[in-house]
């Protein structure tokens, strides 16, 4: 770790950003600073820009306007720091690899070039396995497992590249409810023992119960750091309460959530 | 089977065979993997430019076939990436003008022209010592590659984004992989002849890929295969007086078949 008297830069410092694929623009004067031991959930509507937003901190997609930061570098340079667990449907769901075999991908780098893995790596994919209750399952083929394990397996190799931030986009799309509460709870313990999280899901009612701080996010970001979702944000957010019901997004919810914040 | 082996031309197109499923087993894992079946369908038919190109100004035909194919493998594997829509299109209309600019070719070269039926068709038992040394070399060098890369090829090959996020040389690690296929191709080219490539270079690895979970698994499953394709296809063409790549391609076709049908009633196949 750094040094504690020497100011850490903020995890990601994003100012202006405007970015978009081809003639579309999809992201509008984003501003967004993510600080060391956060837990944010930002929702928003699909094609709202919450997986764009992400690629952009990642660096696969080039910002049209704007400044993004990863630990105070360009995001080439400094996602290097962020554990990485993409959407559900980016993988081939029937693709041969073991589980053990994927975790050892958060191991690699661009040092690791033409050198084999070491002990020292397979100790941490297994310590990280364990950590997400897989241990036991190292061996199975990815594809026979169910959605729920598939997710942990992603979140292990993720860790496995001993992230200073966690990125997460829709981790809990098709895993039944029970998985999901699982997953969260994990994600819970992981932000407890220091890794900052930043998560991109569409089911608030669950996620305001773990995260610390709530985004929206429909072109432009409403995100202040808190926890508070107001109606107003929303309203900016999916367009009108209408809009709100069908994403299941009851107000009941999220007024006991206002009481709390 | 010591007489067929007394043959000189019997002793060069087994010994082929062996060579071609190294490669088949260990590039054609990655293009199963990494979904490139189409790429490597359309380098391969690409390819017969070269054969003609070289054909109608008398250069060694293998040469003509390796710089088309490589110059193919670049040109779709770019398209591939940089292109975001109707990529298929793109690659599908290469592979018909490669096909025609080597027919073009072909037509305007004067004199004996069945020489060439043998780059479409394959002609296993005219490879010469040449040939074998040939598929030598680009065994030696491709299956070194893979040897070297073969985490971050699976990596890529699994999850592309991820390996990039981790800063692998993704765009280089593709390159590599679309050069390699082409000079699979040109090996394979001489054994079951540009239009049944695909399916030699995929079956083997795609039986490997129901059943198996570690790619090296694959590439050796898929490396024996294709042995006993190449091999049983080699000697039923020779019994019975047929064409050889055909028969090859006959037997790996009725094998996958019936690896599918096993994947499918057997519930728990042991992976």
């Amino acid at each position: 770790m750094t040094d504690p008297v020497i100011l850490n830069p903020p995890l990601i410092d994003i100012k202006n950003l405007y970015a978009g694929y081809n003639h579309e623009t999809v992201l509008e004067d984003i501003n967004l600073t993510i600080q060391q031991d956060d837990f944010i959930g930002l929702i928003g509507p699909n094609g709202g820009g919450k997986t764009t937003l992400l690629k952009v901190m990642l660096g696969l997609i080039e910002p049209r306007q704007g400044t993004v930061q990863v630990m105070g570098e360009a995001p080439e340079k400094g996602r290097k720091h962020i554990g990485y667990v993409p959407q559900f449907a980016e993988y081939d769901s029937a693709f041969p690899i073991s589980v053990r075999d994927v975790v050892r991908m958060g191991r690699l780098s661009r040092q690791r070039l033409f050198k084999p893995y070491t002990d020292e790596d397979d100790a941490i994919v297994s310590e990280r396995l364990a950590w997400v209750d897989m241990l036991e399952h190292q061996d199975r083929a990815l594809r026979e497992l169910s959605g729920g394990q598939r997710q942990r397996v992603y979140v292990a190799r993720a860790l496995a590249t001993d992230p200073k931030l966690l990125v997460l986009d829709e981790p809990t799309i098709s895993v039944d409810l029970e998985a999901r509460t699982h997953i969260y709870d994990l994600l819970f313990q992981i932000n407890q023992q220091g890794v900052t999280i930043f998560l991109v899901t569409h089911d608030l009612n669950v996620v305001s119960s773990y995260v610390k701080t709530i985004g929206c996010m429909n072109r432009r970001l409403h995100y202040h750091g808190e926890k508070q979702v107001t109606d107003e944000m929303l309203r900016a957010t999916y367009g009108c309460p209408v809009d709100l019901i069908a994403h299941g997004l009851p107000h009941r919810v999220l007024a006991q959530h206002e009481g709390e914040g | 089977m010591a007489e067929l082996l007394s043959y000189g031309f019997m002793r060069n197109a087994l010994m082929a065979g062996v060579l071609v499923s190294f490669a088949c087993g260990v590039i054609g894992t990655l293009v199963v993997l990494k979904r490139m079946v189409f790429i490597a369908g359309g380098v391969a038919h690409t390819a017969y430019g070269g054969v003609g190109l070289a054909f109608y100004f008398g250069v060694n035909p293998i040469l003509g076939a390796v710089a088309f194919s490589l110059a193919a493998s670049f040109l779709m594997g770019y398209v591939q990436r940089q292109t975001r829509q109707r990529q298929d299109t793109l690659i599908g209309v290469m592979w018909a003008i490669g096909m025609a600019i080597g027919i073009i070719f072909a037509d305007m070269t004067p004199g004996y022209k069945a020489d060439l039926m043998s780059y479409l068709f394959g002609s296993i038992l005219a490879v010469t010592r040449t040939d074998l040394w040939l598929m030598l070399g680009i065994n030696v060098l491709v299956i070194s590659l893979v040897a070297l890369f073969y985490k971050e090829l699976q990596a890529t090959a699994f999850d592309e984004s991820f390996a990039r996020v981790r800063n692998l040389p993704v765009d280089l690690l593709y390159l590599v992989l679309v050069a390699m296929i082409g000079l699979a191709v040109v090996m394979l080219m001489r054994v079951v002849g540009l239009i049944m490539i695909i399916a030699l270079l995929t079956v083997p690895a795609a039986i490997g890929a129901l059943f198996l979970k570690h790619m090296h698994h694959i590439m050796w499953l898929a490396t024996g295969l294709s042995l006993v394709f190449t091999t049983g296809g080699l000697l039923l063409s020779f019994f019975f007086n047929l064409t050889s790549g055909a028969t090859i391609i006959l037997i790996s076709g009725v094998a996958y078949l019936g690896a599918l049908l096993v994947h499918r009633y057997c519930r728990r196949c042991p992976e």
